[in-house]
């Protein structure tokens, strides 16, 4: 597989060498093999220096002071701001950074319910009630469905959702059921963080649109591995964290079609996000500033930016086919291991970075362990996915996610680890995992 | 890798005193949120005060082989045991397994359990292994035993 990869090996050195941590060792001196990408990514140098020169240099709250560090450190937020949106195909102004995925999916589900009986006037379409539906699906991580149970909970709307089918793909036979004149918004991942299933947005958000609902994108888990243009993806609003996306932790990213983050009601309330206060009431400052309330975290963007340009210096594209071809070789290692059962999209259909498996007999915490103690860092867990697992008849799954600097004696490494689990459980590994 | 002793393996293929019996006093279902590990269980108490003994333990226990087989040697070493003395092993074994490497584990008190000894140096493993033992105090303090003088082992059961 080794020469198909789009990097050379002088490149993937240089690549590696961005990366302080990949150097350290873990568990008695073992190289770290690090295979959690998807739960969230290394930080390059490069982001490292951008966030401690913004401290260093431009320390200052943006969007207040008359000082000069309050001048610059404005400038550096709102240049983050430009760099992202342009790194998604969109207009400044429809970027909020906001603390993670997370919070940017909630910012969305309160603007639902926050479009109260007393405003005037509202916007019908983030006004909930009862009759009215939210429709999900069953591969979602939790941050794109609890927040949609709570809004459903909150407004006596009703919470649907499609179902996952053997492969691991939506189940979009009954779609035309779900999917009606009664729902408000759709939300569903563009890349599972589970199965790697890729799911066809902009077919889907036709189809929301055909009936006039609003679509809401988690794309934490495809912005960072594959090209994202929100002009053509179809979508209203995409959610995104940084970390997972070589951007330091405690920024994320909603964008949003400027004409529904004009008319959409605010979530976090306070300072920065105002126009005009009084005793009795306040008016608020157009978006993006509107969904930004309090100081901003704008070491963070800046690092996050700085992620943006990293990335884009070694081209989204390249990255993601190194990426593909390693899934590949383990989804190819995997399949020669008849104990091993892969989750997800079978070997050669479009997948994300991630390749969860079973090993029938052995839970994925036993696995992970015994993988750690070779120095390969996995996820196992039900991967904030819990439904999805439950479908999938599984408790728990070991998941291998990867990022730009893995390398083929990577996946060489964690299959090698893997077949000590066998023999430290002493399973038949001539029976087929079910 | 010091984690997975024979004894653990043993009991996590071959769990002691599995399955759900009756009668019981209480049954508590507890579940360990980040990976989905579930266990059922049900004890059943005679006597009372002082002379209060654990008659029975039964569960179904759905999990890794740290929390299989805790719960197994759980089952045995409480099993017709003294309600005073079956805490005294809780204790002992949650004091083991919080203490990051630093307690061997007295095989006096508590019997098979000093097996777990290695997965106090695996922080997220602890709660693993104590994921039965809390269940186990939650259920004799539904069965109308006074805890209180337990450490809190911060229970995140529902009662069934």
């Amino acid at each position: 597989m080794a020469d198909v990869l789009p990097f050379t090996d002088g490149e993937l050195a240089a690549i590696r060498g961005d990366f302080p941590i990949l150097t350290r060792t873990v568990r008695d001196g073992r190289p770290l093999v690090y295979l959690d990408s998807g739960a969230t990514s290394h930080k390059p140098t490069p982001v490292l220096d951008a966030e401690r020169a913004f401290y260093e240099q431009h320390n200052a709250a943006v969007h207040r002071g008359a000082h000069q560090l309050a001048e610059e450190a404005t400038d550096d937020f709102e240049a983050a701001r430009a760099t992202v949106a342009s790194f998604i195909g969109a207009p400044a102004d429809e970027v909020v950074f906001t603390k993670n995925a997370t919070e940017a999916l909630n910012l969305v589900a309160y603007a639902f319910s926050n479009a109260a009986p007393t405003d005037d006037p509202k916007d019908e379409r983030f006004v909930l009630g009862a009759g009215d539906e939210i429709l999900v699906t069953e591969m979602e991580h939790h941050a794109n469905l609890v927040p949609w149970q709570e809004l459903a909970r909150r407004t006596g709307a009703t919470l649907r959702w499609v179902p996952v089918d053997a492969d691991g793909a939506l189940d979009l036979s009954g779609l035309d059921e779900l999917l009606t004149e009664r729902t408000k918004v759709f939300a569903f991942t563009h890349v599972s963080n589970v199965l790697g299933t890729v799911n066809p947005v902009a077919d889907l958000a036709a189809r929301a649109h055909a009936v006039g609902a609003l679509v809401v994108v988690d794309a934490c888990q495809s912005v960072p591995h594959l090209a994202v243009d929100v002009a053509t993806l179809g979508a209203d609003f995409i959610a995104f964290s940084g970390h997972k996306m070589y951007g330091p932790m405690g920024v994320g990213v909603l964008w949003g079609r400027a004409e529904l983050l004009e008319v959409m009601p605010p979530f976090l309330t306070g300072g920065s996000m105002i126009e005009l206060v009084t005793m009795e009431r306040s008016t608020y400052a157009p978006a993006p500033q509107k969904f930004e309330a309090g100081v901003p975290n704008a070491a963070q963007a800046v690092g996050l930016a700085a992620a943006v340009r990293w990335i884009e210096g070694l081209g989204i594209d390249r990255i993601h086919a190194h990426e593909a071809a390693l899934v590949d070789l383990l989804q190819r290692g995997l399949s020669e291991r008849p104990w091993v059962r892969v989750v997800g999209p079978a070997v050669g259909t479009p997948r994300g970075g991630a390749v969860a498996f079973v090993v029938d007999g052995v839970h994925a915490h036993d696995v992970g362990q015994v993988l750690d103690d070779a120095g390969v860092a996995v996820r196992v867990g039900h991967h904030c996915a819990w439904p999805l697992h439950r479908a999938l008849g599984a408790t728990a799954t070991t998941r291998a996610s990867f990022a730009v600097h893995n390398t083929v004696a990577e996946v060489e490494a964690l299959l090698a680890a893997l077949d000590r689990v066998p023999v430290v459980f002493g399973l038949d590994t001539e029976r087929e995992a079910s | 890798m010091d984690l997975y002793q024979e004894l653990i393996l043993e009991h996590s293929k071959r769990p002691h005193h599995a399955g759900l019996r009756d009668p019981f006093d209480a049954e508590v279902h507890h579940i360990n949120p980040t990976c989905g590990d579930e266990v059922t269980l049900r004890v059943d108490v005679s006597g009372t005060g002082a002379e209060a003994v654990v008659t029975d333990v039964s569960y179904e226990a759905q999990g890794c082989s740290i929390s299989v087989a805790s719960a197994s040697v759980l089952a045995e070493e409480v099993i017709g045991h003294r309600v005073d003395e079956a805490l005294e092993t809780f204790e002992a074994m949650r004091a083991m397994l919080t203490s990051r490497g630093q307690v061997a584990g007295d095989e006096t008190v508590i019997g098979d359990g000093v097996a777990f000894a290695g997965v106090s140096k695996y922080p997220a493993r602890v709660k693993c292994a104590l994921l039965g033992w809390s269940a186990f105090t939650d259920a004799l303090a539904r069965a109308g035993v006074d805890i209180s003088s337990t450490s809190s082992t911060s229970p995140q059961g529902v009662s069934s």
